[in-house]
């Protein structure tokens, strides 16, 4: 009954991932039905441009910076809203809803927020009497201020994982070590941190794949700009294709992403194997 | 002392999260705000406007034709989900019931695809489009989202369809029920939260989707609200009010499902968050 699922995979999948590898030895342009085979010269130039270390430095801070931010800040939200508080389901609301919001559009969103001309962070600073400053012109600070994007979306999955994960905790063990006079920290670092363990390692796996594919924010927010200063891998790969007209290079550029993605990957599912075991 | 450090304790919480409610809160006041101002209007981003302009929105619904996109994105989302729970499920209920080492492989193999990212594949995956005639049609977005959409599928009701007890099968086995009749009888019934989970995650993947339909999706006639966004977006920088009333619109299908059925969507992505 999973011949359907094999066909699609065979299709759409498997059969590209050898063709991608052949179209990366050639110099095709995307269209042409002409093109010769280049032997490794898309992977000479490939590693030779300085611009493809650049851009797997950005893919690196997309992927783990986010990843770090989101189950930080997801953390402690939850720990905040795990407590009894008037109103926590409305925060929890608030800060969950990006999720549903197109990460294209909500590219867009904070867009209105750090753009250089009229932009509401630059209306402040013309409030406060200073310069208005261009948020997104400066390559390094365009990419943190992206990652910060992606975290603002998608901390309110950590959100609730960790929530889900902080209801399974036995009340008795925290109660115990209070009665035993055990203080906030020595619980948190000795009770709560180890059970949400499990919690942890899948978000935090799942977090990581995503940020590494990261596309749709940095196409609304800069666009791979200035320059390629905020290209990810696949920003820059989809560049090169349709602008660039260099199909034979992106294709190339796909296969290194393919195993960047899937040395973090493997690993990843490795945690996932070890967790089905615990259950 | 310690009834006033309480105190203390829960103000402090109180605070806190008044504050995060309100960051969190402050870019959508923002886009609020620019889509009610005309454009000639530059007054300050955190200023709402002191006139009632609705302008932005009727125009935005009819240059950008958000009408057809609206139904594009009906189409491609309503079709996808149908055929990647069928196909998902089918695929599912064998690789959990017979961990044969054959179809244990072909688990694996499912699973591996997770990790492929689809934007890898681009070149060769548009190319296979091309040579099928299958750009800017809904049969081919459908197919290729199904497919990549697939694992998550798989894994959601592998993982779920093993905690059901082997006795239920065996025991309709001997009632004379064939495979398909557990299958469809027995076990799918009991399917129901996770297939809800199911379409929800796969739902906002699909209606959310900007990297396929960017490539797959050329016609004007063919496109989703993502994309006659972005489109919009770029061709019109100057007027950014008019964008912003698109963005907002284009939240408003979501929002509502949203509201109306939050325990899903909340429980929904835990659940596939946890379950992987």
């Amino acid at each position: 009954m999973y011949l359907p699922a094999l066909l699609l995979f065979t299709v759409f999948i498997y059969y590209p991932i050898t063709q991608g590898v052949k179209i990366s030895f050639t110099n095709w342009n995307g269209y042409s039905p002409h093109y010769s085979y280049v032997g490794l010269e898309n992977y000479r130039y490939m590693f030779t441009d300085m611009r493809t270390y650049k851009v797997i430095i950005n893919t690196l801070i997309y992927g783990l910076g986010s990843t770090l931010f989101q189950n930080i800040l997801g953390l402690a939200y939850a720990m905040l809203l795990n407590a009894k508080l008037r109103g926590r389901g409305i925060v929890r609301t608030i800060v969950y809803f990006p999720v549903i919001v197109a990460p294209i559009i909500m590219g867009y969103v904070w867009y209105f927020v750090f753009q250089y001309d009229g932009g509401a962070l630059n209306d402040i600073m013309l409030a406060l009497g200073k310069e208005p400053v261009d948020w997104l012109g400066n390559g390094p600070r365009a990419v943190w201020l992206i990652t910060l994007v992606n975290t603002f979306q998608y901390m309110g999955v950590a959100m609730v994982v960790y929530l889900a994960g902080l209801q399974a905790i036995p009340k008795e063990y925290l109660e115990a070590a209070e009665v035993d006079g055990a203080s906030g920290f020595y619980k948190f670092f000795h009770i709560t941190l180890p059970l949400l363990m499990p919690a942890i390692t899948i978000s935090i796996v799942l977090n990581i794949i995503e940020g590494l594919k990261l596309f749709d924010v940095i196409i609304s927010m800069t666009n791979g700009g200035p320059g390629y200063a905020s290209h990810s891998l696949s920003t820059m790969m989809s560049d090169l294709f349709f602008a660039g007209q260099d199909a034979g290079f992106a294709a190339a550029l796909g296969n290194l992403m393919f195993v960047i993605i899937s040395l973090f990957g493997i690993s990843s599912l490795k945690f996932l194997r070890r967790k089905e075991v615990d259950l | 002392m310690t009834k006033l450090m309480n105190r203390i304790k829960k103000l402090m919480s109180y605070l806190t999260a008044l504050l995060i409610s309100i960051i969190h809160l402050i870019p959508f006041y923002i886009l609020i705000n620019l889509a009610l101002k005309t454009r000639q209007d530059t007054s300050s981003k955190w200023l709402p406007p002191n006139y009632l302009y609705l302008k932005n929105f009727t125009e935005v619904w009819t240059q950008s034709h958000l009408g057809t996109a609206l139904l594009n994105d009906l189409i491609i989302t309503v079709c996808t989900v149908a055929l990647v729970v069928f196909v998902g499920v089918l695929a599912a209920y064998p690789l959990a019931r017979y961990p044969t080492r054959w179809n244990n492989s072909v688990y694996t193999l499912s699973i591996s695809t997770l990790i492929v990212p689809a934007l890898t594949v681009l070149v060769p995956l548009y190319k296979l489009v091309v040579d099928m005639h299958g750009i800017s049609t809904y049969w081919a977005m459908v197919l290729v989202l199904t497919t990549f959409f697939l694992p998550t599928v798989i894994f959601l009701y592998t993982g779920f369809i093993r905690t059901i007890p082997r006795e239920l099968d065996e025991a309709a086995l001997i009632d004379g029920c064939n495979r398909y009749e557990i299958f469809f009888r027995i076990i799918f019934p009991l399917l129901k939260p996770v297939t809800a989970s199911v379409i929800i995650i796969i739902m906002l993947g699909v209606w959310n989707d900007y990297r396929f339909s960017l490539f797959l999706l050329q016609k004007r006639s063919v496109q989703t609200i993502p994309l006659v966004l972005s489109q919009f977006f770029s061709q019109f920088q100057n007027n950014l009010p008019l964008a912003a009333a698109g963005s907002l619109l284009s939240m408003i299908p979501m929002a509502l499902i949203y509201l109306f059925l939050q325990k899903y969507f909340v429980s929904g992505l835990a659940e596939g968050a946890v379950k992987g």
